[in-house]
């Protein structure tokens, strides 16, 4: 197998599998999430180094580990005096116990520390642009070259969002920590907001020819499923996780052959993923089995499923999907949700009534230019036989959306309205 | 990408022999490390083959031939395997060397797959096209 034995690319392998404990246990060390990252970097420079001359050590996340420590200690060592002059000034400094050295990657820590990790990452303080990065760079293990050409950018702007998130992180002293109570729950929504980010990042471009970005979605529900694993207690990192195993089941049946979008009923039910859907509504049943009211994510798979349980397009539960869209517009109310309610309400009771609460969101500032509002009424005009008015929506549809893809379709459906 | 990493199958899986309580923690413990990892799909493990049967087609077109197992060759058999979402090969490498030995008596032996994805099987010409233009557009963008 000399394929496998390429030994940086076998190192690049160990990193991915090994860098996000590593930077969370350092990163509890030394309190610093930069520094942290610095310290793991050193560690790999030199594995790069030595692993292709002396091969690859039998447990090389330990050999990390043990390697970045010691630069942590003569770092840490070095920088005493400093801290003690802190103290002199009377300022809570940044203090390190050595005791904490022999602590880290020990088993039941790594959980907490990667918890830790990603509060840090996804902190408020920073842009959500910068928490993906950031996030994507410690607890993905992605390259600054990767994350840029999953988001189509230059290399060079993720690598100064990176730098200056971490300074951020830093200057503002942020504390490496699991929020409790009230705070908690605040926090971990922005969290599950950073990875349903990237999800939807990759899941549908919002420009350009280009539907579904793999990687990105790939990452998010990695993460997600880290996250459920060490926040087994939390519904909604269940409950997102559902809902991007679910959405994740439906990728080789979104665009045709053609690559042209295809509409969840026309999809081809026999080609979803139905291990994914599995794994879904088993996530689904954990958020629902803590017992709590189901939060938005956890609403938002439960519609998921309801599609993926239905053997055919004219099997959907409908008023189930209708009911569990006014749950979700009770528990997230927004008018995107109120407009998803209007095409489930459509669907179980006829378009008339989706028609009306349509209408009721015309007023609505932010659906002004949502290329979805006048797409969702052409197809309830269509259905009651008001051609001329829905082939209006459908060019007005076209004319809001930046995607090539779509604005084809409703080209299409626009024309198929005659004149 | 994803990867199925195959565990064949020895006389004592065959034979129905349970593994020992070590193998059986030591199995737990790493598939909790892919679960926690995120990249587990799928794993279990299978019955031995003397409750399965083969089905053939020896004759082209003809009716299939079904054949009761036990089967003789362990080595061609399947004793389990488990599914893993991975960035790279090499990434599915370092957690297939990872396994512990599934026997444990000098048996065992993991297979490791590469599953087909959308783009290979798809053989749709255009949609080949335009995956390889997004891909020099990607390229441009470095």
């Amino acid at each position: 197998m000399a394929q496998a034995i390429d030994a940086h690319r076998t190192v690049e392998a160990i990193w991915r599998i090994e860098s996000a404990k590593l930077i969370a246990g350092l990163a509890r060390m030394v309190r610093d999430v930069g520094m942290a990252e610095d310290l793991a970097q050193d560690a790999l420079v030199i594995a790069l180094e030595r692993w292709p001359v002396s091969g690859i050590p039998d447990k090389p996340g330990a050999w990390l580990m043990t390697t970045a420590k010691r630069r942590a200690i003569d770092l840490l060592r070095r920088s005493k005096t400093q801290v003690r002059k802190y103290e002199e000034l009377g300022r809570t400094a940044p203090t390190y116990a050595e005791d904490d050295l022999e602590q880290v990657m020990e088993d039941g820590q790594i959980g907490d520390d990667l918890l830790r990790l990603i509060f840090a990452t996804c902190h408020p303080i920073l842009s959500r642009e910068a928490r993906v990065a950031l996030t994507l760079r410690l607890l993905g293990g992605l390259a600054t070259d990767e994350i840029a050409k999953a988001f189509l950018v230059a290399e060079s702007t993720i690598a100064q969002r990176i730098v200056r998130a971490k300074r951020t992180l830093s200057a503002a002293q942020v504390p490496l920590e699991v929020p409790e109570g009230e705070a908690l729950r605040e926090r971990l929504s922005a969290v599950l907001e950073v990875i349903y980010l990237m999800f939807n990042e990759g899941y549908s471009a919002t420009s350009g020819g280009q539907w579904i970005r793999p990687l990105l979605c790939q990452e998010a529900l990695r993460l997600g499923r880290m996250l459920a694993e060490i926040a087994p207690g939390e519904s909604e990192a269940h409950g997102l996780v559902a809902l991007m195993e679910i959405q994740s089941s439906r990728f080789k049946t979104r665009v045709d052959a053609a690559g042209d979008p295809v509409l969840l009923l026309d999809q081809n039910r026999a080609r979803w993923d139905h291990l994914l859907i599995r794994r879904g509504l088993a996530a689904l049943e954990r958020a629902r089995k803590l017992g709590r009211p189901l939060g938005p994510y956890a609403l938002q798979a439960a519609i998921a499923a309801c599609h993926a349980q239905a053997r055919t397009a004219d099997e959907t539960d409908w008023v189930r999907i209708a009911a569990l869209y006014e749950a979700l517009s009770r528990a997230a109310p927004s008018p995107v949700v109120e407009l998803n309610r209007a095409v489930a309400v459509a669907m179980a009771f006829g378009p008339s009534f989706g028609l009306q609460l349509v209408d009721a969101l015309s007023a609505e500032p932010s659906l002004r230019d949502y290329y979805l509002l006048p797409s969702v009424r052409g197809d309830f005009l269509v259905k009651l036989g008001r051609s001329s008015e829905a082939r209006a929506e459908f060019e007005r549809a076209a004319s809001l959306t930046r995607n090539e893809r779509e604005q084809a379709l409703l080209l299409k459906r626009a024309a198929e309205c005659g004149g | 990408m994803r990867f199925m990493m195959v565990v064949k199958a020895t006389k004592d899986s065959e034979a129905g022999v349970m593994p020992t309580q070590e193998l059986v923690e030591a199995m737990t413990r790493y598939n909790e490390e892919l679960s926690k990892a995120g990249v587990l799909v799928a794993a279990d493990g299978l019955h031995p083959s003397s409750d399965a049967i083969r089905i053939s087609y020896p004759e082209p077109g003809g009716k299939p031939k079904v054949i009761d197992g036990p089967f003789a060759e362990t080595k061609e058999i399947i004793a389990g395997f488990t599914m893993i979402e991975v960035k790279s090969r090499e990434e599915a490498i370092e957690w297939a060397l990872r396994m512990p030995d599934p026997h444990g008596f000098g048996e065992g032996e993991i297979e490791l797959r590469q599953i087909f994805d959308f783009a290979e099987i798809t053989a749709d010409p255009e949609l080949q096209a335009r995956e390889n233009a997004i891909r020099e557009q990607l390229g441009r963008d470095k």
